[in-house]
């Protein structure tokens, strides 16, 4: 929040590998993303990107390396201080992931009751005010089965956000919204980072999302298993040294250009 | 340090009055979510009490931190204000704190969207009670019907499933649930022979334990321990699986195949259980009567011989095929409860719990009804 820290590093990523038993999925990751960056971790399709996300809320312990917030080291943190890490984590699931017995407040206020002293007519008047931020207000009753896909995740976002967390990780936020609903999902991305100063982590392959909202990313490559590219989106698109990047960020047209100019 | 530090943190609201009709409200310190800031409820007071208010403004240059309690705050202070049509200055706001509120007002609530408290009259309650009772009832009146038609095509032979999937389901409801079925038919059938013991004894005819266990499992007790072990076990299985195949739409994606689902998944589940609880039922019957023979040995000294000539005296072939019938009914019974709730399960976690839950009781409720029926038809046919 304070313009202080704006810029410097929040979570820096040191020699991760990423594997299953004895299948490695990715090797030697090593990247910083700074406070208030939004930062898109991109590559193919099946090339580890979720899983990277997994790891880096804690939800996969990494084969190697570590993962650090604020400096202080995530992955060898005791148990009890890596729950206090963990709840300044807010976290968008692909589908949702509404508790489907419980209303879209009562969803909302869960990690509020759960977490902080308030009361609870104050819980419910923030449920309210996360709902209305993104766009649900008059929707605090309604059960996720009886509301759309769009609106699931939408709800799914001001659960993320109900204890005001410092970093906000999205999977995959416009996967099956229409390019009206994306695009308002990602303005939303953006007013948050501008009004909250939240880092945010999304994990896209939306060409037109990546170049809105990323100010920073990394690019995963499968046939390498590694990460080929670090920065800013549009310098990498533009400069990248690597054909296989400059051709995702172009949609191909890099590519088949350069094709063309080889034969 | 920190008591002399948290004093001057500490989150605090004060209003005082500026030119031009305008009120100040000062934010100061800092405001987090740990019930330490304070609510609208206390600026409201004040605000009702200032009189010729034409402009409310903001004061936060004390306010050292800020997160969700300013905003939740800001939008219910903003909401009253434009009730009482008054103008609100958000000049003196933070710029993020401003884009925030503004966010929050800006997609209007849906009109229709929010409901009421539903309250309906007691009258009301029982009718739609009455009514979701008979729109359940029609429904399982139409679902024995699909199963009828899908047993028809199966005759035909035209019926549409996996033969895989059948020898899937009969082991899981046949061999798989030998073990448990052994275990509780044995005891019943220890606990029969040690308690009509009790009361045999004191006539001096032990020996008649066998005539009671026998028959006792043979025409009733085998089918029905039987039944209520599947209920639980398979009846539940099939709810909970057909279940969460209608929350993942796999039910939708058959029926647009052109598969019906009641030959796809009712029929293999309908079949294996008609089939294997007869099986399961008798080995129930043997197992019980072991345990009756162990009572009886063990206990009232009967020769494990005499025993035996005596239950095989006792159970005529009618008991044991009547048990075996009525155990194949109970498994159709069954195998219907669990597919039907599964079908009609809501489309989330906790109500396939609830489809599961109700299997069962519909499942052990019919098994009794059914237990009642036979016995008055054995009655009249004199069986």
């Amino acid at each position: 929040m304070a313009a202080e820290i704006r810029g410097k590093p929040h979570i820096i990523v040191r020699n991760l590998t990423m594997a299953f038993g004895s299948f490695v999925l990715m090797r030697d990751l090593n990247f910083v993303v700074n406070h208030a960056d939004v930062f898109i971790i991109m590559g193919g399709s099946g090339c580890g990107k979720s899983t990277l996300l997994r790891h880096l809320v804690g939800l996969i312990e990494p084969a190697k390396g570590d993962i650090l917030y604020d400096g202080v080291n995530f992955t060898t943190a005791d148990p009890d201080q890596r729950e206090r890490m963990v709840r300044r984590f807010g976290i968008l699931y692909q589908s949702g992931a509404l508790f489907s017995a419980l209303t879209l407040a009562e969803n909302v206020s869960l990690p509020l009751g759960e977490f902080t002293a308030l009361p609870p007519k104050q819980i419910r008047e923030i449920a309210e005010l996360k709902l209305a931020l993104v766009g649900l207000k008059g929707f605090e009753d309604y059960y996720p089965s009886q509301i759309s896909g769009g609106m699931q995740k939408r709800a799914g976002l001001a659960r993320a956000m109900a204890l005001d967390p410092e970093i906000l990780f999205f999977d995959e936020p416009s996967a099956g919204l229409d390019p009206i609903s994306s695009r308002l999902l990602d303005d939303l991305i953006l007013e948050l980072r501008a009004s909250l100063g939240a880092t945010i982590v999304v994990v896209t392959h939306e060409l037109s999302s990546i170049f809105t909202i990323g100010n920073n990313c990394v690019f995963l490559d499968t046939d390498t298993r590694t990460m080929i590219a670090h920065g800013d989106p549009k310098e990498l698109r533009d400069h990248c040294p690597d054909l296989k990047v400059r051709k995702f960020l172009t949609r191909g047209e890099e590519g088949t250009e350069a094709l063309e100019q080889h034969d | 340090m920190e008591s002399t530090r948290s004093v001057a943190r500490q989150p605090e609201l004060s209003t005082r009055r500026g030119p031009d009709s305008t009120l100040i409200v000062e934010l100061k310190g800092l405001w987090r979510l740990d019930g330490t800031a304070p609510t609208f409820d206390s600026l409201a007071p004040r605000l009702a009490a200032e009189h010729d208010l034409r402009r409310v403004a903001f004061d936060t240059s004390g306010l050292l931190g800020w997160d969700s309690s300013v905003v939740s705050f800001l939008v219910r202070t903003s909401e009253m204000l434009r009730v009482r049509g008054l103008t609100e200055d958000r000049g003196g706001l933070p710029s993020g704190l401003a884009r925030l509120v503004a966010l929050a007002e800006a997609v209007p609530e849906r009109a229709g969207a929010r409901r009421g408290e539903e309250s309906a009259p007691i009258l009301a309650r029982i009718g739609s009670s009455g009514i979701a009772a008979a729109a359940a009832a029609t429904d399982y009146i139409n679902f024995t019907g699909q199963c009828a038609i899908a047993f028809a095509r199966l005759l035909l032979g035209r019926a549409r499933f996996r033969r895989a999937d059948f020898v899937e389901v009969l082991q899981q409801c046949g061999s798989q649930a030998l073990g448990i079925v052994s275990l509780i038919a044995f005891l019943f059938g220890a606990i029969l022979a040690f308690m009509g013991a009790v009361q045999l004894q004191q006539f001096g005819a032990s020996i008649y334990v066998a005539d009671l266990v026998g028959i006792g499992m043979a025409r009733e007790m085998g089918a029905i321990v039987t039944a209520i072990i599947m209920s639980g076990r398979t009846g539940a299985a099939f709810a909970a699986q057909l279940g969460s195949m209608k929350v993942t739409q796999e039910i939708d994606a058959l029926t647009t195949m052109g598969i019906s689902p009641f030959e796809f998944l009712v029929l293999p589940r309908m079949m294996a259980l008609i089939l294997m609880m007869p099986l399961l039922c008798a080995f129930a019957d043997v197992l019980g009567m072991l345990g009756g023979a162990t009572v009886g040995v063990g206990m009232l000294q009967v020769p494990f011989l005499s025993y035996y000539r005596e239950t095989i005296a006792a159970v005529s072939l009618t008991n044991f095929f009547l048990g075996l019938a009525k155990s194949a009914v109970y498994g159709a019974l069954i195998a219907m409860a669990g597919c039907f709730n599964g079908f009609n399960s809501g489309s989330s976690s906790s109500a396939v719990g609830d489809a599961a839950t109700r299997a069962v009781v519909a499942g052990i409720v019919m098994i009794v009804l059914a237990c009642g029926i036979f016995a008055v038809l054995a009655n009249i046919i004199g069986l």
